[in-house]
């Protein structure tokens, strides 16, 4: 809206907009436009538009990272507004309390929440417009509301006339706002459950989005910043006067514990970075190795931990157990890794402070500059482009800081960029788990006990402190603590380890290695028992639960118990986390004189209630499955003088082209609430590898990346 | 001061010679479309074509680019068999690495238009995308491959 422009015109030229705000109780949809006439002092953020030129404007506080989100969110509101899903446009909001998150109170895009959480209240938002549209139509025939629908952008008449979203839209405009909307049936989707051609993906094939990496602001100068190679180290001592004489370099500031370079252009920044010849203190702990790191989780495991939702007597159980079967799982550090790397645009002026933050938490970025800045929250505005890469890795707000302390510094907009090696070494890592396992069966080799203990450092104690109780970090063991097996016995501790390495979420957070122990040891007990893996499974599941179902779809799909050659096996595993259950079947082959393993298909199952926009969903299979296969055979993060080895891709490779097998993705639609789709296709593809693995070859592999040496025959 | 032809048009360049072709593409000439992924050759982000052929931008100098032909991503046609076969199949997620990866296409497909699926996903082998799309990308190239098999090799 232009500056200057009247209330009334406001009101006559802008149509029905609706705005929603989330609280504890629950969400209120408002009328800007009655509120305002009504001399109500507030501002809302609209999430609505309908203007009297037909066009519908959706506004997605949501981060679009490739996961489809400014496709599949609109979609939801469209569908119970009855609009041309051809006419709708979607602008991505700014940071603001309507695009909070109802469940957590925070805009951000994490823990696959974006429609999950949203799932009542984006359709609430589309069937109070439509309501009010059909009123207002239903007003100027004299008809009642229940005789007219919504359709395709129009009210229609039950004679047969219609009249236009973008005509009724300040009539509509006036209209209180229903309470309680009704909502449409899943049976009379139009929209919910098809695939329309995702909004971003033209110009991002035509090379036209802007990254935040390519931000340009007038003014801005580029700046790189140099952080120390070990924990807790210093800079000693650099040449200022190298790097300024680095032609195009503008300044050097020293910041606490690191140094900032801003220059006219990026190479000549890195040119300038690399002119200050660093010397770096020791740092806190000179000794931290990948050794070391073993070491200590090694011996931390022999303590005991923190008790997650126990179920009956493990320990007692297992005393008494018929067979007792014991092993150790590992798994490493790992990075994020998103293509783009960090970056942050800030520009801090007297009473505002702008960002362009390819962040995936607007509101952790809003608390973090209006700390730097002292400015009110409201005063900071994020601006996020589309983001080339998440993962969790953008929650982080370290880039950002730096951004807004040096446009502070410098007076002028400054663009922070992240090299790959600084990413590399400073992320915020998916943090090691060491893990012990003991499970009990009977005589008839039914499990009787199930006891585990995982040792690794905390991502809550840093993110939300009070999520850690007495010990207990409940990411460390999700998926574990609360396995989808019911069992008479069960135990899960964790052993919290404080380490100067800083952790964050990493897709599936938790997930990514307690499912990989909890489906890998299953597998163990079943072959101890003697019986087939997913018969085995079955007898812990409730009859009718979505793992039953999900089990016997893959069993069929994959061809379970089919013969295979010498060297080939197949491999399952299952879960739920994110509200969705999930598996995946694994065909590989084993070649024992090289220890090659090749995975030849992966058939994945998911069960989201309902799938809003199913071509994204699947887009988030193919893409997991690539993503945990790397994971499972190629990433970890070494260490080495107290800081991190990793550099660049040269020694933390990323699962490349030719090593994809076949995917085929199963949607299993229970209807209902939609669950999670970007997390959940993660965690049950490492197990189901290393389940095949061991039925091509008898080998279990028990950490991870997978040492192929090992399945050699000697 | 030295010349560099992009897209057909020629453009004057003053940073220092030994500037790789990728800053000066981005920060000097607006060719935002060509990204920073690794700075060492290993990702395959920053590819763009010289002479027709896929080079990573970030491990050339701006100065031995001189008197080639570049082309970025705003240089193949809209149209372009393989662009359009990109949006048929919908194979961006973030879309980061996607200019690069439909430039080395190009050139994989333009190599060897009749290659296997096999022979294609070895071609690219060393380009990397985080999101995960190589079935699509793959899928894409097959469906654009034929096209320009069609057309005798389009560019």
């Amino acid at each position: 809206m232009k500056a200057g422009i009247t209330r009334r015109l406001f009101l006559k030229s802008t149509g029905l907009v609706l705005a929603v705000a989330a609280s504890p109780t629950g969400i209120r949809l408002f009328n800007p436009a009655v509120a305002r006439a009504e001399g109500k002092n507030f501002k809302p953020h609209a999430f609505l538009e309908i203007a009297p030129n037909e066009t519908v404007i959706i506004w997605v506080g949501q981060t679009e990272m490739g996961q489809g989100t400014h496709t599949g969110l609109p979609m939801v509101i469209a569908e119970e507004l009855g609009a041309d899903w051809q006419k709708i446009k979607i602008k991505m909001a700014g940071a603001g309390e309507a695009f909070k998150d109802p469940v957590n109170h925070m805009q951000v895009t994490g823990g696959s929440t974006s429609i999950r959480h949203r799932w009542d209240m984006l359709r609430q938002v589309g069937a109070a417009a439509r309501e009010m549209l059909i009123q207002a139509a239903a007003n100027e025939w004299g008809v009642a509301p229940s005789q007219c629908k919504a359709h395709k952008g129009k009210v229609l008449h039950p004679n047969g006339r219609s009249i236009s979203f973008g005509q009724l839209s300040q009539k509509a405009a006036a209209l209180p706002v229903p309470k309680k909307p009704e909502l449409k049936q899943a049976k009379d989707y139009n929209l919910i459950g098809t695939s329309p051609m995702r909004v971003d993906i033209p110009e991002k094939v035509a090379g036209k989005t802007v990254f935040g990496f390519d931000f340009k602001a007038p003014g801005m100068c580029v700046a790189v910043v140099a952080r120390a190679p070990a924990y807790g180290a210093k800079p000693e001592s650099f040449d200022q006067r190298a790097a300024m004489t680095v032609k195009g370099v503008i300044s050097v500031v020293p910041l606490k514990d690191r140094v900032a370079v801003c220059a006219e252009n990026t190479y000549a920044a890195l040119k300038g970075r690399e002119a200050l010849a660093i010397k770096w203190t020791k740092g806190s702990h000179p000794d931290l190795d990948d050794a070391k790191l073993n070491k200590i989780y090694q011996e931390a495991l022999a303590k005991s931990g923190a008790p997650a939702w126990p179920v009956g007597d493990a320990k007692a159980a297992l005393a008494r157990a018929n067979t007792r079967l014991k092993a150790n799982y590992k798994f490493p550090y790992l990075s994020h890794v998103p293509l783009e790397p960090m970056n942050c645009t800030a520009q801090v002026e007297k009473d505002r402070c702008r960002l362009w933050a390819p962040t995936q938490g607007q509101t952790i970025a809003q608390k973090v500059a209006a700390g730097i800045t002292k400015l009110p929250p409201e005063k900071i505005e994020v601006i996020t482009p589309y983001v080339g890469g998440g993962f969790g890795r953008r929650i982080e707000w370290a880039v950002l800081t730096d951004a807004v302390l040096l446009s502070q510094a410098m007076k002028r907009p400054v663009k922070v960029i992240w090299t790959r090696e600084d990413d590399f070494k400073h992320d915020f890592y998916r943090p090691a788990c060491h893990t012990y396992v003991e499970g009990g069966l009977d005589s008839r080799g039914r499990i009787t006990s199930w006891f585990q203990k995982n040792a690794a450092s905390s991502i809550m104690q840093r993110l939300f402190p009070r999520a850690v109780k007495n010990g207990l970090d409940p990411t460390g063991v999700e998926g574990a603590g609360n396995m989808i097996y019911n069992l008479p016995n069960r135990l899960v501790e964790f052993i919290l380890l404080d380490l100067p390495i800083p952790v964050g979420f990493l897709r599936s957070v938790g997930h990514t290695y307690n499912i990989f122990t909890v489906e890998s040891f299953m597998d163990e007990l079943a072959a101890e028992a003697g019986k087939d893996p997913l018969e085995f499974r079955l007898a812990y599941l409730k009859k009718g639960s979505r793992e039953r179902r999900i089990l016997n779809l893959l069993g069929q799909k994959a061809g379970w118990g089919k013969k295979l050659p010498k060297g080939r096996g197949l491999g399952l595993a299952v879960s739920t986390c994110y509200e969705s259950t999930v598996g995946h079947v694994a065909e590989v082959s084993v070649d024992l004189k090289t220890g090659q393993v090749k995975v030849h298909k992966l058939v994945a199952a998911l069960d989201c209630g309902t799938a809003v926009f199913p071509d994204a969903v699947k887009a988030q299979i193919e893409g997991g499955a690539v993503m945990a296969l790397s994971i499972a055979f190629k990433e970890r993060v070494s260490f080495a003088k107290g800081g991190v080895a990793t550099a660049n891709f040269d020694d933390y490779p990323l699962l490349t082209m030719a090593d994809v097998p076949e995917i085929e993705a199963h949607l299993v639609g229970s209807g209902g609430k939609a669950g999670g789709v970007g997390e959940p296709p993660i965690p049950t593809v490492a197990p189901a590898v290393a389940n095949a693995i061991f039925a091509a070859s008898g080998v279990r592999l028990r950490e991870l990346p997978f040492d192929t040496q090992k399945l050699k025959k000697s | 001061m030295f010349k560099l032809k992009v897209n057909g048009k020629v453009h004057q360049v003053d940073s220092s010679p030994e500037t790789p072709l990728l800053w000066v593409l981005r920060d000097d000439l607006g060719f935002t479309s060509v990204k920073y992924g690794c700075g060492i050759g290993e990702c395959g982000s920053c590819t763009v074509l010289i002479n027709g052929k896929a080079e990573r931008s970030c491990s050339i100098t701006a100065e031995s680019a001189q008197g080639l032909e570049i082309t970025t991503i705003e240089g193949l046609p809209e149209d372009h068999p393989v662009k359009r076969a990109w949006i048929a199949e919908q194979v961006p997620q973030c879309g980061y690495c996607q200019p690069g990866m439909i430039l080395q296409a190009v050139d994989v497909i333009k190599s060897n238009p009749k290659a296997s699926k096999r022979e294609m996903a070895q071609a690219m082998d060393d380009v990397m995308c985080r999101c995960g799309t190589h079935a699509r990308v793959l899928k894409a190239m097959s469906i654009a491959a034929g096209k320009m098999g069609d057309k005798g090799g389009a560019t």
